[in-house]
């Protein structure tokens, strides 16, 4: 299994770890660097949970390979503690109403955090759009709507 | 410290969930993010045929792999023992595989990629046999057994042969299980009846797919005790079942349960890769940690029943119902989980949503070899439910009487009770139905949609309602439907509730703070719960039923108050005044009748030491109020209070593709009382979409055993832009024996939708369609057969 070497910024953090090049992005943040907020719910691409933003755009970790990560800027959920947007979306989605289980939220936040720095004040229709590809099977997804709407609103 | 306190109250309000911050903030460790030093990875080797004989094992090669610690089969774990319901599979199977999930051998490895490995290079040489995929199969004369009795365990295991179930006994035909009601005389309900109907109705295969997959971690310590890290709903069974099954002591047992990605009533059986972990623990000496793959969530955990379903039913030109006839076939599947149990609950909406004199009830659920089913939200209602509320509809047009004064003629009332023996005491029915089709304009929609039918034009609108009647007070299941709590409180003034209730992301445990805080006069941010651990918590049947609220709720409330009275005695004593004068109000010791505050309850805490030489620790047990069980014919009380709802559904319906869209719905249910709004909202809504993607967007697709989707790319979960605009609004009836006088309500808003979707379907179109899911390609069928048959 062959090996790679790389140097990424996670969460502000200059980061260097050796992967096995098939390695997912996923898989490198949540076994190798253990930030486990990122989360595995499909494998495929399909359901969101393990949304993360790489310089400065969202995408499916688990659809990525983890040395493509190499010299770029990588935030996980984790990194939102330190962003005043991402902040006022978790509150957002607590006062809301937004978590119940929970799984899907990190992702959620983080598409919401992706959306809310393209489009500052989207419509409620815009916000169903933003978050078509994060799956959540609690919440029916009203209250989540209703807390990225809150999040616009400071 | 203020002089006065004004008394306020939690209870209604918008209360956030305790655990959100964290679970937002991604800082929540699920079974998937835990750890044990030491700990092994568990792959499990699943049959790569529907049905077949195993005629060899070879793990040689698996084993000889570097990393791979334990490669185990049926063989090296002689002391296993059947489980499920009927106790009719092995974890480990022994000499055949009955369904494309079942397990043949197990690796526990150093990493997850070499337990895939190992995998890979066992050899299984099976020996097929004949396929039964149609549960009408299964009841002919000449279908091949699913269970015959095993080769050569009849002398080796004639001992545990009553006791151990169909894994020892075999079964001689596919009837899994048998239920059969009767109430009254059909054949004279029919004779009084001027309306007639007999249609059979199709259920689909779906299931739960929780976000968190299912997972676990197995642990011996060196005494030789259990720990077990699992998602279970059902903790406190399953260690007296894991007893059994493991042949242990279940005092050497423990399940701590971390939080829950999602339950919906998937994780109330033990299932083969929880005891197959254990046996991995067993063989390496190390924990092991097995969690699933999402293609493996979709193939080996439980679906929700497919069920066939004929129903006959009548009433007089006047509106009275005169009877129901319904058999039922379900598929079991190859094994026996709590699926099979749902007519139970089915039975209830056939006899008791409406008043209906005669009714008689006959279901078989049958071997297969599909997968097996399950639990899942609702348990047999959404079926029920599906083929009564179309035919309420169905009767109403043909007498020319609207769907609406249908059903209110025939609705239930407070205090009746049902032929089949059930009292509803607190019941919001009637309500439930204005509300909801006032809220809506559900007559003057109705009749527009009516009249616009025959007119041109590609899209149409329809209007539909449905209306469901589900356990709200708990369910009296097992011979014991209790909880325990024991609560306590420290020198600061804050309190810590134990509670044998799980969470499972529904809230329960914020719910359960907001009782004990409306006792104890303490704000939320007090109040610490801890509720996953089996060897702190106390005994707690589990998380379903819509029970949690209501059961864990009372017990927390009895606990609450005892502690409550013992504060207020000893104020009372070291302040000179009368206990009964006394409040407890925001962390304080107050005069009830004005607030004038006497001291705080942090400093009568600590004074406890000295007076008292007792820390306040209160216990509390509810065990559901006494009433009748029902007896071996399904006459009884199943809960002790009642859950009612009416949703009214409204749809487009494009009549050039068949797409259904889903515009609003309109609910209205009878919850007892509000505890927690924020909460209460969020189940409902929840339920609302779980249910129109059962009405509309999922199924699981197994052909001939085989599952052709098992990934949510071609299992279409509904995504936020497809929502419907909701309108929920909730009736009070204040239930006597409820917590603050609340119901249970978790299941309830996903059982209404596909029926009142299939009410608005034929609202729109004239067309009636009695099969799931409302896909384009089915409607579109349905639409253009009867335009055929109309030219």
């Amino acid at each position: 299994m062959s090996q790679q070497t790389i140097n990424f910024t996670l969460n502000g953090v200059p980061t260097r770890v050796s992967v096995p090049v098939q390695m997912s992005a996923l898989e490198m943040i949540r076994n190798v660097t253990g930030l486990t907020g990122t989360k595995y719910g499909c494998g495929e691409g399909e359901c969101g949970a393990c949304t993360i933003i790489l310089d400065g755009v969202s995408l499916n970790s688990c659809l990525l390979f983890a040395v493509e990560c190499d010299g770029r800027q990588v935030t996980t959920v984790e990194g939102l503690a330190d962003d005043p947007l991402g902040r006022r979306i978790e509150k957002a989605f607590v006062d809301a109403g937004a978590v119940q289980c929970g799984f899907c939220t990190p992702g959620m936040v983080m598409q919401a955090r992706q959306l809310l720095e393209r489009n500052p004040r989207p419509s409620r229709e815009e916000i169903q759009r933003g978050i078509e590809g994060n799956l959540c099977r609690c919440t029916g997804y009203v209250k989540i709507i209703d807390a990225i709407e809150a999040a616009t609103k400071e | 410290m203020p002089e006065t306190i004004q008394r306020d109250s939690l209870i209604g309000k918008r209360i956030t969930k305790l655990d959100a911050p964290e679970k937002a903030g991604g800082k929540t460790r699920y079974i998937q993010d835990l750890d044990v030093q030491g700990q092994l990875y568990g792959k499990i080797l699943r049959s790569a045929r529907v049905h077949a004989k195993i005629k060899s094992i070879d793990t040689s090669a698996a084993k000889a792999l570097p990393g791979v610690h334990a490669v185990i089969t049926a063989a090296d774990v002689p002391y296993q023992r059947p489980i499920g319901v009927a106790k009719d599979h092995f974890p480990l199977k022994t000499d055949r595989v009955r369904s494309l999930r079942d397990e043949i051998a197990a690796v526990a490895a150093e990493t997850e990629a070499i337990a895939e490995a190992a995998l890979k290079l066992i050899k299984v040489e099976y020996e097929d046999l004949p396929v039964l995929a149609d549960p009408n199969d299964s009841l002919k004369p000449d279908a091949p057994l699913i269970h015959p009795e095993p080769h050569g365990a009849t002398a080796k295991h004639d001992h545990l042969k009553q006791a151990q179930g169909i894994a020892y006994l075999g079964k001689p035909d596919n009837i899994a299980m048998t239920f059969d009601y009767q109430q009254g005389d059909v054949a004279a309900g029919e004779r009084e009846s001027d309306v007639v109907f007999e249609d059979t109705f199709h259920l689909h295969y779906v299931t739960h797919c929780c976000m968190g997959v299912s997972g676990i971690i197995a642990e011996f310590d060196p005494s030789g005790n259990l720990l077990m890290y699992s998602n279970t709903q059902v903790p406190f069974l399953h260690k007296r079942e894991f007893a059994e099954i493991l042949n242990m002591d279940p005092a050497r047992i423990r399940i701590i349960q971390p939080p829950i990605g999602g339950g919906f009533g998937s994780k109330l059986d033990i299932y083969p890769f929880e005891p197959i972990t254990v046996f991995l623990a067993k063989a390496t000496g190390r924990p092991v940690k097995l969690v699933f793959t999402r293609e493996e969530e979709f193939l080996a955990s439980p679906t929700r029943q497919p069920v066939i379903l004929t129903l006959r039913s009548g009433c007089k030109k006047d509106g009275t119902l005169t009877f129901r006839t319904v058999r039922t076939l379900h598929d079991n599947g190859a094994y026996t989980s709590w699926g099979a149990t749902t007519p139970f609950v089915m039975m209830q909406t056939i006899s008791s949503l409406y008043r209906v004199p005669h009714c008689l009830y006959h279901t078989k659920a049958v071997y297969t070899n599909n997968p097996y089913a399950g639990s899942f939200r609702g348990y047999g209602n959404l079926q029920a439910t599906f083929a009564v509320e179309q035919h309420m509809d169905m009767m109403a047009e043909a007498i020319g009487m609207d769907p609406l004064e249908f059903r209110l003629k025939n609705a239930q009332d407070p205090g009746e009770v049902t032929p089949q023996g059930m009292h509803f005491k607190s019941c919001g029915f009637k309500e439930c139905l204005t509300t909801a089709a006032e809220a809506s304009g559900f007559l003057a929609k109705f009749k527009a949609n009516e009249a616009d039918k025959a007119k041109p034009g590609r899209f149409k609108r329809g209007v539909g309602m449905a209306s469901m009647l589900h356990v709200g007070g708990g369910a009296k299941i097992y011979p014991s439907d209790g909880c325990g709590t024991i609560l306590k409180m420290d020198d600061f003034g804050s309190v810590t509730l134990i509670t044998g209730a799980s969470e499972i992301g529904q809230g329960s445990e914020t719910v359960l703070a907001q009782l004990v805080c409306e006792e104890l006069g303490v704000p939320l941010s007090a109040v610490r719960v801890i509720n996953n651990d089996t060897e702190i918590t106390p005994w707690d049947v589990g998380v379903h039923a819509s029970r949690t609220t209501f059961i864990a709720g009372n017990s927390a409330i009895g606990a609450a108050r005892k502690a409550r009275g013992k504060i207020l005695d000893a104020a009372a004593k070291m302040a000179g005044l009368n206990a009964a004068d006394l409040d407890l109000r925001a962390g304080h010791i107050v005069e009830a009748k004005n607030g004038t505050v006497v001291m705080t309850l942090a400093k009568l805490l600590r004074q406890l030491h000295f007076s008292d030489k007792a820390e306040l620790v209160v216990t509390s047990f509810y065990y559901e109020p006494p009433s009748k069980h029902q007896d071996k014919h399904f006459k009884g009380d199943v809960s002790a209070a009642y859950a009612w709802a009416t949703q009214v559904v409204e749809v487009e319906v494009d009549t050039d593709t068949g797409i259904v869209r889903l515009l609003k719905v309109t609910g209205a249910h009878d919850v007892g009382r509000i505890l927690n709004r924020l909460g209460l909202e969020g189940q409902i809504e929840g339920g609302i979409v779980m249910g129109q993607g059962y009405a509309l967007t999922e199924e699981l697709m197994v052909e001939n055993g085989v599952v052709r989707n098992p990934g949510f790319r071609d299992y279409k979960l509904v995504t936020a832009p497809e929502i419907p605009e909701m309108d929920v609004r909730f009736i009070e009836t204040m239930d006597g024996e409820g917590p603050q006088g609340a119901k249970g309500v978790g299941e309830a808003p996903a059982i209404c939708i596909a029926a009142a979707t299939a009410n608005a379907i034929y609202n729109a179109t004239g067309v009636r369609i009695m099969a799931l899911p409302f896909t384009p390609e089915k409607v579109y069928r349905a639409l253009h057969a009867a335009k055929k048959e109309a030219a």
